[in-house]
């Protein structure tokens, strides 16, 4: 009886870990459909997602729901910027510049932030917006932040559902990832649609970082590099460029972490993400979800 | 010997420069900490090589090349440490394991790997340098000697000028010889155009393997290197920043080109290591901020490199 509350413990635990990766992995799989570009800065702004929330409240104290608009706005508009200046210049250059640019914009964002001017390459305890309180369900606890986790993701989710395919942008995006030439000769203003991709995807990033810092309230400059990749790997697991694997990518990857952590010991956690990606990419490069592409 | 004949200019190029290093090493010019990173620089530029064969010659993108040189690392300093080696002599075989150990590591996992292009090898490559990090996390939990988390300590001081130049020559003038026979062009064949490459008969899975294996095992002798000249090792020494250390290098020094990579290796070092001593902490930050632009701008206008050598 202990041993099933235990397990069912970490399930919620897992999920609030993978909520986190979901939205992350999100980011990763739309960019990777519109450009086929891993945009290893999108971990980046994760990690911007968590310290403007942390400047938000710790400097001006205001309300939770403030804080996430204008997360997600600030993010949104560092996206937008990212790819204005690093990427676009380069759409036709070969993919691996494509992909230094990416490992570039990392780096700067990490190391201007870690300058001792702004935040020092130090842990900052990220600020309680709220008091944690916990529920004792019987089998198992779950705290306010685990239900606002919850709650936020599965907002965030049921809008980018509505946004991708119920609005004529969404159809847009879906024609780029699927043949960037013929939708251009279609009509699609394709510059518009990856600006609109990277915006979507900043701002989902920006919220998972609010989550992020509120549920391990611990934040660094450079706290969005694994999450990023673990992120990454859920995407591909998931099957890369479809939205829904994404999700279920994230969640799996939330799960297992979860679960190495409790019952291994948590020096190996990363390594069995690893394992898992390696099994992807070898047996199953489509991904769960994915379908099985014709060589040419 | 044919082929210490076609260097020779090279050869006493280098030989100068010896001459020059040891002459103020010897009358006291420069302190021990510039000996030490100089001979890190020739490290440094060693592994670089190897990279450059990888991904500047062969087009497979790797971010996971600092797991090989800490592989190296590692087994150096277990072999001299538990061994009790402390002689040149005895030191050439330690160095031979360690390069070879390297090697078949990164056969194996190329093997399977090397199957996959660009983004994909990327991010494969990396995710085995994570892993092997993991590996050198919980080490401690394998044998105590090799300290986990707490890092490695205690690894005899080996390393000198004499052996490290000299052996990088070595290992230089060899791997001139390889780029310009029968593999090295089918390197070059395989990133330029690799399905043009296999319609021309080019075996490029086991081309692309030999490159692969041949880049690893010359980290495995930057590591063994590394390992007995700081006599410290720790696992945060051989994660991804590391790697992308040495992408650098090989993106200064131009894809493809030897001379660009040492030369990029000695600026590289010099300005991370080196302006230690002039410049106060504060503006030293800067340096890593300077460096993601800079990179960003090599990609925008020279994609293959600083000094890269001109392409149609």
């Amino acid at each position: 009886m202990e041993q099933i509350s235990y397990i069912l413990q970490q399930v919620v635990n897992g999920i609030q870990l993978g909520a986190v990766y979901a939205l992350i992995a999100l980011g990763y799989t739309m960019v990777y459909g519109v450009l086929r570009l891993i945009n290893f800065a999108h971990g980046d702004v994760f990690m911007l997602g968590a310290f403007v929330a942390y400047f938000l409240i710790s400097k001006f104290g205001l309300p939770v729901y403030l804080v996430f608009i204008l997360t997600m706005v600030s993010c949104a508009l560092v996206g937008y910027v990212i790819e204005k200046v690093a990427y676009k210049p380069l759409r036709d250059a070969p993919k691996i510049s494509l992909l230094i640019t990416a490992v570039g914009v990392s780096l700067f964002l990490e190391y201007f932030l870690s300058l001792k001017a702004l935040f020092t390459p130090n842990y900052i305890p990220f600020p309680k917006p709220f008091e944690i309180e916990t529920y004792d369900l019987s089998f198992f606890v779950i705290t306010n932040v685990q239900l606002l986790i919850f709650i936020i993701t599965f907002i965030s989710l049921f809008i980018l559902y509505l946004l991708i395919y119920k609005t004529r942008y969404g159809i847009a995006m879906r024609a780029v990832s699927y043949d960037k030439e013929t939708a251009s000769l279609m009509g699609v203003g394709i510059d518009g649609i990856i600006s609109f991709t990277f915006i979507i995807g900043a701002s989902l990033a920006g919220v998972g970082g609010i989550l992020y810092g509120i549920a391990y309230p611990q934040i660094n400059v450079f706290m969005g590099i694994m999450p990023g990749i673990k992120s990454f790997i859920a995407a591909v697991l998931g099957g890369i460029g479809i939205i829904h694997g994404a999700v279920v990518g994230g969640l799996i990857i939330g799960l297992c972490e979860v679960f190495v952590s409790a019952f291994l010991s948590s020096t190996f956690r990363d390594g069995v993400i690893f394992i898992i990606l390696f099994a992807v990419l070898l047996f199953r490069p489509m991904g769960i979800f994915g379908k099985r592409i014709e060589k040419v | 010997m044919r082929f210490l004949k076609e260097s020779k200019q090279f050869l006493v190029v280098a030989f100068i420069i010896y001459v020059i290093l040891k002459a103020l090493f010897v009358f006291g010019v420069a302190s021990s900490y510039i000996q030490q990173i100089v001979q890190y620089a020739v490290i440094i530029a060693l592994t670089s090589i190897g990279l450059n064969i990888i991904y500047g010659f062969t087009g497979q993108f790797s971010l996971g090349h600092a797991a090989f040189y800490g592989i190296g690392a590692y087994t150096s300093a277990y072999l001299t440490k538990v061994l009790g080696i402390d002689s040149l002599f005895s030191y050439i075989p330690v160095l031979m394991a360690c390069s070879v150990i390297s090697g078949l590591i990164g056969f194996l996992i190329g093997i399977p790997i090397l199957k996959l292009k660009d983004d994909f090898l990327a991010i494969a490559t990396l995710g085995f340098g994570t892993l092997v990090r993991v590996f050198f996390d919980n080490s401690d939990k394998i044998s105590d000697v090799l300290g986990g988390s707490r890092g490695f300590v205690g690894i005899p001081k080996i390393t000198n000028l004499e052996l490290v130049l000299f052996f990088t020559l070595f290992i230089i003038v060899i791997t001139r010889h390889m780029i310009n026979s029968r593999f090295g062009l089918f390197w070059r064949c395989i990133k330029d155009d690799e399905l043009a490459a296999s319609s021309i008969g080019i075996n490029t899975a086991n081309m692309k393997l030999m490159a692969f294996t041949y880049g690893c095992m010359l980290a495995g002798f930057g590591g063994a290197f590394y390992a007995n000249l700081y006599t410290f090792l720790h696992p945060s020494n051989f994660d991804i920043l590391k790697s992308i250390d040495f992408l650098i290098i090989v993106i200064i020094g131009g894809m493809g080109n030897i001379v660009g990579t040492i030369l990029a290796s000695f600026i590289w070092v010099g300005f991370i290591e080196g302006l230690r001593i002039i410049l106060p902490s504060e503006v030293l930050d800067i340096r890593w901020v300077v460096i993601p632009i800079l990179l960003i701008f090599i990609m925008m206008w020279r994609p293959y490199g600083i000094m890269a050598k001109k392409t149609k």
